[in-house]
């Protein structure tokens, strides 16, 4: 197990060069330094030394890969490449444009992410999961199919609109709740109720269905049949067998993205204005804050990574054949 | 010549699309495995109406791809010159609906605009008064008038659309006689009475709704704004209408790119193995990797400095959005083949020990030929299938990506964009809610029919579907 671990993240790390050399092709073949420099500096009538100066005070102004003034060692380390894309391996992700430290900034936001980003998922999973469970219970009737098309009907709406209406209804007339802002500690719940609500609504539509597409693959099989011609009931074959093989699949979606919660909800915290990583991102790209967007970039990688191991430790943990040799 | 027509870049991309999807349709019917799962689909009822209104969707989205300029004046030595306006054959057919602009909102079928002005009434004095909108006919003066006015609109929409599905009906029942025994008049009345075995008259009732709304669209926003204005008082309905032709270029000019990656990669890594194999899974691992949305805004951001500084290559703000919506859906393109191809790279794998691929490698067929003849038309179920359903994704992701700003250009009439400079309206006393409400509902109707579409198409070609 342990051997195994390690070689899937000896196995991540060309994947994350691969992604550290797509970001950087992005963002330095494409535009030139001189390109960022001017847009950041406001386009037209720029100065040469303007563009000099902030190239200087980012840290711009060296060769894209090879450095041939430097000695040794420093040919390739005293490069743009180097400093701005592989230092991001150590975790050094540098300061942003404004100057702020990103490293610190993300350590900052991470937490009012996560307490948005969690209760969604876990109370998200259990309506879904109750809900599919439902519609497999009543299946071949006239409840599953309005059902099914009640799941459609809500995934067709747009994530936008379960959320300017939540914000509209529950915030602005009926004042339950404040429509947006942010505080820590308990005061902290009263701003995450709507937003984890709303998520949970807006996920129900794919989620019930996904799962119930699921369980309906487990509950034509034969230990299911056996399950019920011992006499148990439905809702106990349902909940005690069938949930339990259908644990695989479930996994494979759920695992890994739990890692990735530390992101954020890009829509979530912009709307309700919670400073977590996703509001920090959507204002970076606003601002076309390159340095922000690229940490960003290779934090989300290294987390979908860390989900993929994750999901394959949880398979050993859920069913006795998976092994690894 | 009083017009020109202009071609711009996503219109030819267009024209492409629906000629691929001319060939595909003929390639298709010529299948006979096909054929029974089309049967299938089309007889379901929801999927039926679904098509029904992808199509007409469809058909607005080609009539808003027809671009021209019109003559404004010829000059003394001869030369045309033509208004930097760029006009579509839907403008046209709205009848100038994008032309006449109140000046701020105003309430759907409005007599006043939602502002009060300084204005001069009657006997002279100035006054703080609601002005009225420049597109009302005088007579109309109180809401009194306007009852009267609009229901009798209706009423005539309402029977105009009755007399045109009758012509339809007898149209459609000539049709139907040919392929059966049925005389003339019973066939009619069967597809009337609702009691033709195949549905039929659901066909009919649809299509007389899409008639009927398209009637009262003609004989209301002549004079009224169905769905209000906008901040700077253009016509609500005709943005959400002009959204449409982004909608579709978004959901399916992303499939044209993702598509050949998806098939040719997929294929490939499946039926050679090795290292192409190990190649191809580095390629779609690391870019599934990293987070979509995150790629897109890195790629997006490059795109715009790169349009800022080259304006010589962008000379009319149509064709910079036109780049920028082109751009959006290649790179949207890029980031979504990797599930694709994952799933028919196992695909492949299966297929490649299956007997008819055993016995045509053994008979000496090259690889290129097994792959284009044997594989693909045999993972086909599985393409429709995943476009069908990224589809309705695609139009959705317009919306949130434009809210983060790096969706299309703010001048593209979307509705990503709609709902961007509408959402902070519901905080307006009184609410000015009819932007987003138009929006989302076209959105809506669009993505439901998208999504119950693709449904109907999974249960006919799933083969794991059928055996249920």
């Amino acid at each position: 197990m342990f051997a195994y671990i390690v070689r899937r993240m000896i196995y991540a790390i060309p994947v994350l060069i691969g992604v550290n050399v797509i970001t950087f092709l992005l963002f330095f073949m494409v535009n030139t330094p001189d390109d960022i420099a001017r847009a950041q500096l406001g386009e037209k009538h720029v100065t040469e030394a303007a563009i000099q100066r902030w190239k200087h005070t980012h840290g711009y102004d060296k060769p894209l890969f090879y450095n041939s003034e430097k000695q040794g060692v420093h040919q390739f380390s005293d490069t743009l490449f180097y400093t701005k894309s592989m230092r991001l391996f150590s975790f050094h992700f540098g300061s942003a444009d404004s100057g702020r430290p990103i490293g610190y900034d993300i350590k900052q936001r991470m937490w009012p992410s996560l307490a948005i980003a969690v209760p969604t998922l876990l109370v998200g999973l259990m309506l879904n999961v109750t809900f599919a469970m439902l519609m497999v219970f009543f299946r071949q009737t006239y409840l599953e199919l309005s059902g099914v098309i009640l799941c459609i009907v809500m995934m067709s709406v747009s994530g936008m609109f379960y959320i300017i209406m939540g914000q509209f209804l529950i915030g602005k007339l009926l004042h339950l709740v404040p429509i947006s802002g942010y505080d820590y500690g308990w005061e902290a719940i009263k701003f995450l109720v709507l937003p984890v609500a709303i998520g949970v609504v807006a996920g129900i539509g794919t989620g019930a269905r996904w799962y119930r597409t699921i369980f309906l693959e487990e509950v034509n099989k034969d230990y299911v049949r056996t399950a019920r011609a011992k006499g148990l009931s439905e809702v106990f074959v349902l909940f005690h067998h069938v949930l339990k093989n259908a644990m695989i699949p479930i996994l494979t979606g759920v695992v890994v993205i739990i890692p990735s919660l530390f992101m954020g909800s890009l829509l979530m915290e912009s709307f309700f204005g919670i400073p977590g990583l996703g509001s920090y991102t959507i204002d970076a790209i606003r601002q076309q804050d390159f340095s922000i967007v690229r940490a960003m970039v290779f934090l989300g990688t290294v987390l979908y990574i860390i989900g993929l191991i994750l999901t394959d430790i949880s398979y050993t943990l859920v069913d006795p054949r998976v092994r690894f040799d | 010549m009083n017009i020109q027509p202009v071609f711009l870049a996503s219109d030819i991309l267009f024209y492409l699309l629906l000629a691929m999807l001319a060939g595909f349709g003929c390639w298709a019917s010529r299948q006979r495995n096909f054929r029974e799962s089309w049967r299938q689909v089309v007889l379901n009822p929801l999927a039926l109406v679904s098509l029904v209104v992808l199509l007409t969707y469809l058909a607005v989205g080609l009539l808003d791809s027809i671009h021209f300029q019109q003559k404004v004046t010829t000059a003394s030595n001869g030369k045309t010159y033509y208004s930097a306006q760029v006009k579509s054959l839907l403008d046209v057919a709205l009848g100038g609906l994008g032309d006449h602009s109140e000046k701020t909102y105003s309430a759907p079928f409005a007599l006043h605009l939602y502002a009060k002005e300084l204005a001069r009434n009657d006997t002279g004095t100035m006054e703080q008064i609601y002005p009225r909108l420049h597109s009302i006919n005088p007579s109309v003066k109180t809401a009194q008038d306007r009852r009267q006015d609009v229901f009798g609109r209706i009423a005539v929409s309402v029977i105009e659309g009755i007399v045109l599905t009758l012509i339809l009906s007898l149209i459609f029942s000539l049709y139907l006689r040919r392929q059966s025994a049925l005389t003339f008049s019973k066939q009619w009345r069967q597809l009337l009475m609702g009691r033709a075995r195949k549905p039929w008259g659901l066909l009919l009732v649809t299509l007389g709704v899409i008639i009927f709304v398209i009637l009262l669209i003609a004989h209301l926003s002549g004079q009224y704004h169905m769905f209000g204005t906008d901040k700077v008082g253009n016509d609500v309905l005709y943005q959400a209408l002009k959204s449409i032709r982004t909608g579709l270029l978004i959901g399916s000019l992303t499939t044209l790119v993702m598509l050949p990656f998806a098939l040719i990669l997929g294929a490939m890594a499946g039926y050679f193995g090795g290292i192409v194999d190990d190649i191809i899974q580095y390629v779609y691992t690391t870019l599934s990797s990293i987070p979509g949305v995150l790629l897109i805004a890195a790629a997006i951001l490059s795109i715009q400095i790169y349009i800022a500084n080259h304006p010589e290559a962008f000379t009319t703000i149509a064709g910079r959005a036109d780049a920028r919506l082109i751009a959006l859906c290649i790179i949207l393109g890029v980031t979504s083949w990797t599930s694709l191809c994952r799933v028919l790279r196992g695909e492949t794998l299966k297929l490649r020990e299956v007997d008819f691929i055993q016995a045509a490698r053994a008979l000496g067929v090259g690889w290129f030929r097994i792959i284009s003849r044997h594989v693909i038309p045999n993972v086909m179920h599985i393409v429709l299938i995943a476009i069908a359903l990224d589809f309705s994704m695609l139009v959705l992701a317009e919306a949130v990506l434009t809210y983060v700003g790096v969706g299309v250009d703010p001048t593209t009439i979307s509705w990503g964009n709609m709902i961007d400079s509408a959402r902070l309206e519901l905080a307006r006393e009184p609410v000015v809610w009819w932007s987003l409400v138009a929006a989302f509902l076209f959105m809506f109707v669009f993505v439901l029919a998208a999504n119950l579409f693709a449904d109907a198409l999974r249960e006919a070609f799933d083969p794991r579907m059928a055996k249920r």
